[in-house]
């Protein structure tokens, strides 16, 4: 039999990582320019102790959650980056990993899940699934694309994503919370027309609430 | 196992029930064991059923047909169809004749139960049917109401349909609700239960939270390209449905597959198997509350993870075997890799046993509780390692052997006890017999092509077929309808895991709670293949 | 030949000087707010080094690394990270909860650990509150905790809460009993209630040597019923992560989830140190009747060292036992307290008041 070579395989130039890093240059220079001392280095250090203290809120519908339990396992081990405990009270998560398709049955479950939380809380969506329906896009029943029902922080593509993947975007979720501001200011306003009401239950409207991505509108706003 | 046309006896709706219960209670053969109830729409012939029935004694195999009604007069007059419930005759055909029902708007007669199952109780339309209007149901971001009753219908002598409603849970029901979000079940599985104190009285399932629809899209998907969602049913058995699949099409359109993608199947399916077990290990002990043998169990499987990457690109999700054999050749080191594996697996199975088989908590745990009697495992359709625990030989390879299995030497496990633990050993004791299957093979692998060549697209001959396999965790099956076209007019899975939370009601009566999280871990179920 | 070892004289000299320099009851409130500080900051330090301490045992347990990126390669500050972050989150306030209990249940609950771990004997004369009763006290105080482990659970207004609640309450009024007789048995041999004292009984050897059989049992019996009273694995069943989310405290959120986190991780560390103070001997050295040398390097060794390294040893087994064992169903929780321990308890008690009449303890 012919034995084949080792495919090559192609992948991502690392220098592309790198390119990431704005957020975090990003976040030096609005500490630098744009904020007091005290409260300057305060939000830093609020800030440093949120992005290193990520507990996120088991919420596997499928296939993900099951490569995300190898996350947690011994050899990608999460708990050394300070993703130590998962949560299973959305009370006391501080992110939500959506793992899996979120159907139609189950999308008002996961919207009230994120409505239970509290603040600061973010949202990453893993899979494809989560992020367009994936492979079942055409379905009558699957959501496509959660950012129809909650903001997402975010986005973590691949049927299912290697840990590794993972990795990458639950450190991209730490450097956008780095630029975050806690004092005198809130990091996510929220569409006066659609109060958030954290009452078990409750809705407002049909409407998903519009929420802005306050992050990045701040850093403009400061820019400009 | 391939099943022809021929194959279907085709029956009137009046005499569907005399029909059942007479094969049901036939004295040399009796179909004990009915494997599905396929919901089909004909379009012009009408609305129906196919009742795949299975003989637990001799294996025979048997598939009624039956058309529930002239589709323009099922909707002329009530806008129902009728069928006669055979849930007294099979405990099983209760939870699927709910699903033909959601699926289809086919009301059974006599079945107690008659809401909706994987959909929102206030869907409107059956998804389907083939006139399903695919808009009709928008996002509906309200929160679902659950009604505490059910409706259940009587066929009046006179031919005219009474409808009553029976009472789920009452008033003085304490009723919890566990899921969908819960640590525990395994996925978005909710189960209103039912308690009093801390025994559980009751336990009412609701599924659907992740139905995707796959059935429904497998109809507007060329052959090939349902290949791809089928890994997604149950994620840890992704080689085993596959290969069901592939088997279900190769032999419908007469396609040979050289042997060496035969071995390289059914070693990858018991790599699964391996993997999947190590899996349910892990989760098992963790919803019991010890945290540390979850880790080891991740620690092999990722070994596992690691040969199935090198070969097949994927972790998880492998998308391996294609129509006509597998998608790529094994990797050089991938014999290599497998014997190390084995021989590494055997040495540290002790620690599993150490840590926790042998812990005197463990133990008091899952002795005794949750029985589940060898008669209501085959009424109910329980198969793979809990119909094994209760006695009920049903493993599909050694009954129907496929791939490579009718060739090597292994043994079914079956237990006598019917309890938890009796569960998790049959699991335990099958991961050391796949390893010896895959030693049979990993040696012996022929050389050769390890594909055939085939067309993009392929066109079935007309007729239904059916395949099943032992997947992880029972009997995975494919029905699938073909009509001469390059899509499949309906492609059905047999669901290993919905006959599973099924049981879940019969099991846990009387429990604790914390044994219903026990019991559910060695049921051993995974949702999304239930919800499909 | 104790004396250095004494913090008493120190105490009492920064007593009197304060009270040259400004009226009496000055001295007291200001020594009083000073004290109380004090507790304030050794019980968050220490609950930091627990929690840290759990997380790297229960790390090499399951052959992970455990935190090790943030605060350098140890990861030392991750937990301080983890309490920003918690003090930062919102705090839910509930719809159709009691307000008032719902607010007060983590207060109690950790008062009930505060008021608990100011009874430890640290080391000779370093005891914050001293009682003739004092062993008393600790146990009249910790069951402070269990009621508002009740109460969370019954102003959440949730089913998973209340169960938990309710599963709380069943065991650990249940185990206060072992406990009890455990610490009673401990009280005969030593003769009084009174901690300093029992640690001082102790000079000449630890309890668990001078009780020898019965001590054992009673340190085995305690061993088990104070796991059960810090709600630890395997008898978590109040929180019982895999059944009830988060248990009695599944609606609390940031900062009052913090309370019950840290009482946990302080409780555990309270439990240890009265085990440490019954049968380990408290701040007292390990001595060796026969080899002077040794004994005289471990005198060296001031009392608060002996004492917090006795008890991160027996906090290492709790943790231990937690990270091996699976969770107990509660039937079996209650069969093991009232069928086996409780009986076992009580036929050491009478053992050790026979051998105690007798003489035959050292």
């Amino acid at each position: 039999m012919e034995v084949k070579k080792r495919a090559e395989i192609r992948s991502m130039q690392y220098d592309e990582f790198r390119n990431n890093d704005y957020l975090e240059r990003m976040a030096d220079q609005l500490n630098r320019d744009g904020a007091g001392v005290i409260v300057g280095s305060a939000d830093e250090l609020i800030n440093w102790g949120r992005s290193n203290s990520l507990w996120s809120l088991t919420f596997g519908t499928s296939c993900c959650a099951i490569e995300f339990m190898a996350l947690g396992a011994a050899r990608y081990d999460m708990a050394r980056f300070g993703f130590e405990v998962t949560r299973n009270s959305p009370r006391q998560a501080d992110m939500i990993m959506v793992l899996g398709t979120i159907t139609y049955r189950m999308a008002p479950v996961l919207k009230r899940l994120y409505d239970q939380m509290a603040e600061p809380k973010y949202v990453v969506a893993v899979g494809g699934c989560t992020i367009s329906g994936g492979p079942f896009r055409k379905s009558y029943h699957v959501v496509n694309g959660i950012d129809k029902i909650i903001p997402v922080d975010v986005f973590i593509p691949g049927c299912p994503p290697r840990p590794e993947a993972f990795y990458y975007g639950m450190m991209q979720l730490q450097r956008k919370i780095k630029v975050e501001r806690f004092l005198g200011g809130v990091n996510r306003k929220e569409d006066d027309k659609a109060p958030v009401t954290r009452e078990q239950g409750s809705h407002p409207d049909g409407e998903p609430r519009q929420l802005v991505n306050l992050s990045t509108c701040q850093l403009n706003k400061e820019e400009e | 196992m391939t099943m022809s046309a021929d194959n279907i006896i085709l029956i009137k709706p009046e005499e569907l029930y005399d029909e059942a219960s007479r094969l049901r209670y036939d004295a040399k053969e009796p179909m004990d064991y009915l494997r599905d109830i396929v919901g089909m729409d004909w379009g012009e012939e009408g609305l129906g059923a196919l009742y795949y029935l299975e003989s637990t004694s001799t294996g025979a195999r048997r598939v009624l047909k039956v058309v529930a009604a002239d589709r323009k007069n099922a909707f002329g007059c009530a806008e129902h169809s009728f069928l006669p419930s055979v849930c007294s005759l099979w405990k099983t055909a209760r939870i699927k004749e709910r699903e033909v029902f959601d699926f289809f708007g086919i009301r059974f007669t006599g079945n107690p139960d008659m809401r909706r199952l994987f959909l929102r109780e206030d869907w409107k339309g059956y998804p389907l049917r083939k006139d399903y209007d695919m808009d009709s149901n928008p996002l509906n971001m309200d929160n679902e109401t659950n009604a505490d009753v059910t409706e259940e219908y009587t066929l009046r002598p006179d031919g005219t349909v009474e409808g009553r409603e029976n009472v789920v849970f009452g008033k003085e029901d304490f009723v919890v609700n566990i899921g969908p979000q819960h640590p525990s079940t395994h996925g978005v599985l909710r189960m209103r239960t039912s308690i009093d104190g801390e025994n559980i009285r009751r336990i009412d399932p609701i599924l659907g939270y992740i139905h995707r629809g796959i059935e429904k899209m497998n109809e507007s998907l060329t052959y090939p390209q349902t290949l791809a969602l089928t890994d997604r049913l149950d994620y840890l058995s992704a080689h085993q449905n596959r290969h069901a699949l592939c088997m279900c099409i190769e032999q419908a359109a007469g396609i040979g597959i050289p042997e060496r993608a035969q071995y390289i199947r059914t070693i990858m399916d018991e790599l699964q198997r391996i993997d999947s077990h190590l899996l349910f290990y892990s989760c098992l002990v963790m919803d019991m509350g010890g945290l540390t043998p979850f880790f080891y169990g991740f620690r092999e499987r990722e070994m596992i993870l690691d040969i199935m990457e090198e070969t097949t690109g994927g972790r998880l999700i492998q998308n391996y075997n294609v129509i006509g054999g597998v998608q790529a050749d094994l990797h050089p080191d991938f014999r290599r890799k497998v014997k190390e594996f084995i021989k590494h697996l055997r040495s540290v199975i002790k620690d599993y046993h150490d840590i926790f088989t042998d812990n005197v908590i463990a133990r008091r745990r899952l002795v005794g509780v949750g029985v589940l009697s060898r008669e209501d495992a085959i009424s109910l359709g329980a198969t793979g390692g809990t119909g094994r625990a209760s006695g009920w030989s049903n493993d599909v390879r050694k009954r129907h052997p496929y791939a490579m299995y009718g060739k090597v030497d292994f043994r079914e496990i079956t237990r006598t006890e019917g309890d938890s633990f009796a569960r998790y050993m049959v699991r335990m004791d099958e991961i050391m017999e796949s390893c010896h299957i895959i030693e049979q093979l990993i040696d012996n692998i022929p050389e050769g092509e390890f594909r055939v060549k085939t067309k993009a697209i392929i066109k079935l001959p007309e007729g239904n077929f059916s395949t099943s396999v032992e997947s992880s965790r029972g009997e995975f099956g494919v029905m699938l309808e073909s009509h001469g076209d390059k899509y499949p007019y309906r492609l059905h899975y047999r669901s290993t895991g919905l006959p599973l939370v099924d049981t879940m009601d019969t099991v846990c009566r009387g429990q604790k709670i914390a044994d219903l999280i026990a019991i559910g871990g060695t049921l051993d179920f995974v949702i999304p293949d239930i919800d499909r | 030949m104790f004396d250095y070892y004494n913090l008493e004289p120190l105490l009492m000299w920064i007593h009197s000087t304060m009270c040259s320099l400004m009226p009496e009851w000055l001295a007291f409130t200001i020594e009083g707010i000073a004290v109380g500080v004090f507790i304030m900051v050794m019980y968050a330090v220490l609950a930091i080094i627990l929690i840290y301490m759990e997380r790297k045992v229960c790390a090499a347990f399951q052959c992970r690394i455990g935190p090790d990126r943030v605060g350098g390669r140890g990861g030392l500050l991750q937990v301080p990270a983890d309490v920003i972050k918690i003090l930062t989150k919102e705090i839910i306030s509930l719809k159709n909860s009691d307000k008032f209990l719902y607010g007060l249940a983590p207060f109690l609950v950790i008062m009930a650990s505060i008021l608990t771990f100011s009874c430890l004997p640290w080391n000779k004369g370093g005891e914050i509150l001293h009682m003739n009763i004092g062993i008393f006290f600790v146990l009249a105080a910790s069951s402070i905790g269990v009621l508002g482990i009740l109460l969370a659970g019954w102003s959440s207004n949730s089913k998973y809460t209340l169960i938990g609640a309710v599963r709380s309450g069943a065991m650990i009024i249940s185990y206060e009993l072992s406990i009890g007789l455990s610490v009673l048995t401990m009280v005969i041999l030593c003769g009084t209630m009174d901690i300093q004292e029992i640690v001082a009984y102790q000079e000449n050897g630890w309890n668990i040597f001078k009780g020898h059989v019965p001590a054992v049992m009673a340190f085995i019996i305690y061993l088990i019923a104070g796991n059960a009273e810090a709600n630890r694995a395997p008898f978590d069943l109040a929180e019982a992560e895999q059944e009830l989310t988060a248990g009695y405290h599944t609606e609390y959120s940031g900062m009052h989830f913090g309370f019950f986190y840290l009482a946990e991780y302080l409780n555990l560390f309270i439990t240890a140190g009265i085990a440490v103070t019954l049968f380990f001997g408290g701040w007292m050295p390990l001595h060796i009747a026969g080899l002077e040398g040794l004994n005289m390097a471990m005198d060296c060794i001031p009392g608060v060292i002996w004492f917090v390294g006795k008890t991160f040893f027996v906090v290492f087994l709790l943790m231990w036992i937690r990270w091996t064992f699976p969770r107990l169903r509660i039937d079996q929780v209650l069969i093991l307290e009232w069928k086996y321990l409780m009986p076992l308890s009580l036929l050491v008690l009478m053992v050790m008041t026979v051998m105690k009449v007798f003489g035959l303890v050292f």
